[in-house]
């Protein structure tokens, strides 16, 4: 049995706990916090009545009991950390993760700030402390992507990445072009569905691709640039007629995130594709073309958000940890 | 590549015939007029795509039809790229934002599409650029850029992917 703590018990935390109560994967449970609670048992905690106390009363555990006693109690092997994004901070996920590193535990985030701001010193804490540090989650959701780039084009030159890396941006797009829609008709929609947040800024500025697109520059060269180093232009400022002009060539209007080494490109932005492209995703899907020497192109598409999509991300950081680097119990 | 051939019919024909001998792709004929030139001569324009070790194949294959060539280089690549422009078009001079990419005088608009939903709303247009060569379309891009910044216009481009 592996242990692990979760840290944040939103719609990512509640797809990974109950994913691995129902499952039986060999992961027990044995630590967990919200924002106002938390919980701790050796043994194992018992998700069901977990779950189902933080559904009814919003907290899953004793209130006197903080997310950092959880991080500090060090009941588990590895932490998992899901809480929400802060892109000027990081914290408090930045001070948990460094915490459990320290404490020689592995660590499993979905959250994009403390990779985005401080990807070089968190790996280089890691590797310290000879653990590991993983972050699927952290971009195109159930994408295994960083798993691709890691091991499955291992050996290869990476010469670019290209993608569609927010499915908020990508439904209004995708209604825009199909529907008519102005901008402001197609965000209202998103909203509607729950695919955007009330304060839809973070992903229709282009910021949300942009954090993704840092995470994924780093894992391949490990170059440390940072938000402030992206180009950023985000969708706010289209028109329903610049997708009609675009779709009378055959082609449409998607924001794709860039990052191409050799010639210093590291955009989000609008662009113009053929209908066609392989990036031309629909609704709340994500994609992502990996460029290499040996490879070629690759192509990755699916589903960029979810409670149990991302947890999927999640859930595969935690075995391939279980599965390599966690012995004994 | 420009190409001149003798004003008799068949010419052409035998002139082109070289260029898919070697495996050449022509993708257009452009006929100029040009009065100065003498009789019964005229200058064809031939774009096309060849592998570049065959070119030296071709040059000795037009030269022996009697062909003239009057120019060879990177020119004969003609490159086109739509791009999307939103803002106030004609509130910033439409004509002046054509006219810097035309008076590069390596790269022109050659094609515009403008939609103007209404007065104080802003307009969308499509580009269409004509350049030479990549890298003189690069830099026509590179123009575009800066009007686009200078006039606070969103420029849609389209996505060019390393190979
Ligand atoms: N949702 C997705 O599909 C998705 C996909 C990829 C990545 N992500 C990333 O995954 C993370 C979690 O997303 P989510 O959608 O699950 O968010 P969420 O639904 O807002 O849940 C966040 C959880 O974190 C808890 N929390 C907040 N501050 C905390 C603190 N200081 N200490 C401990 N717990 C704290 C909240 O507690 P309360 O319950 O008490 O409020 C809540 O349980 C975010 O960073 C997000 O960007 C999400």
């Amino acid at each position: 049995m592996m242990r692990v703590a979760i840290l944040g018990l939103g719609s990512v935390g509640r797809g990974v706990a109950s994913m691995l109560a129902k499952k039986g994967l060999g992961i027990t449970i044995t630590g967990i916090a919200d924002s106002k609670s938390g919980a701790c048992d050796p043994a194992g905690l018992d998700v069901a009545a977990v779950l189902e106390k933080k559904a009814k009363t919003g907290l899953c555990g004793d209130p006197a009991v903080t997310a950092r006693a959880v991080v500090e109690g060090g009941e588990y092997d590895v932490l998992v950390e899901v809480t929400p994004t802060d892109v000027k901070t990081a914290e408090p996920a930045l001070t948990h993760i460094r915490t459990a590193l320290s404490m020689g535990k592995h660590v499993v985030t979905s959250n994009k700030g403390p990779m985005a701001l401080h990807f070089r010193d968190l790996t280089a804490l890691a590797e310290e402390h000879g653990v590991q540090l993983r972050y699927e989650a952290t971009v195109c959701g159930a994408i295994p992507i960083i798993q691709t780039l890691q091991h499955g084009l291992a050996g290869n030159t990476v010469h670019a990445i290209y993608g569609v890396m927010n499915g908020t941006c990508n439904y209004i797009l995708t209604r825009m072009a199909d529907e008519g829609l102005t901008y402001e008709q197609a965000l209202a929609e998103a909203r509607e569905l729950g695919y955007a947040e009330a304060d839809p800024t973070f992903d229709v500025k282009g910021i949300d691709a942009a954090l993704k697109l840092v995470i994924l520059a780093n894992t391949v060269w490990n170059n440390g640039v940072t938000l402030k180093d992206v180009e950023c232009t985000g969708i706010d400022l289209l028109t329903a007629e610049a997708l009609t002009l675009a779709g009378r060539q055959n082609c449409t209007i998607r924001l794709i995130g860039e990052v191409v080494p050799e010639k210093g490109l590291l955009r989000v932005s609008p662009r113009i594709l053929p209908k066609k492209h392989p990036l031309v995703v629909r609704d709340t899907l994500n994609a992502v073309t990996v460029v290499t020497d040996m490879a070629g192109a690759i192509t990755e598409v699916g589903k960029g958000a979810g409670s149990v999509e991302t947890a999927s991300a999640v859930i595969g950081d935690l075995l391939f940890i279980k599965n390599c680097h966690v012995t004994g119990h | 590549m420009k190409i001149e051939v003798k004003d008799a019919p068949g010419q052409l024909v035998a002139a082109l015939k070289p260029i898919s001998d070697v495996g050449g792709n022509i993708m257009a004929v452009i006929h100029e007029w040009d009065p100065t030139l003498r009789p019964k001569t005229r200058i064809v324009q031939v774009v096309l795509d060849i592998p570049e070790e065959r070119l030296d194949g071709l040059i000795a294959a037009l030269k022996a039809a009697g062909v003239t060539i009057l120019r060879l280089g990177e020119e004969r690549l003609l490159l086109k790229r739509s791009v999307i422009m939103i803002g106030h078009l004609m509130h910033t001079d439409l004509s002046d934002t054509v006219s810097q990419i035309d008076r590069t005088g390596y790269a022109e608009v050659v094609e515009m599409h403008l939609t103007m939903p209404g007065i104080a709303q802003r307009s969308s247009a499509l580009f269409t650029i004509s350049a030479t060569n990549r890298a003189h379309m690069d830099e026509a891009m590179k123009v575009l850029r800066a009007v686009a910044k200078k006039k606070d216009l969103l420029l849609v481009e389209p996505l060019e992917e390393v190979a």
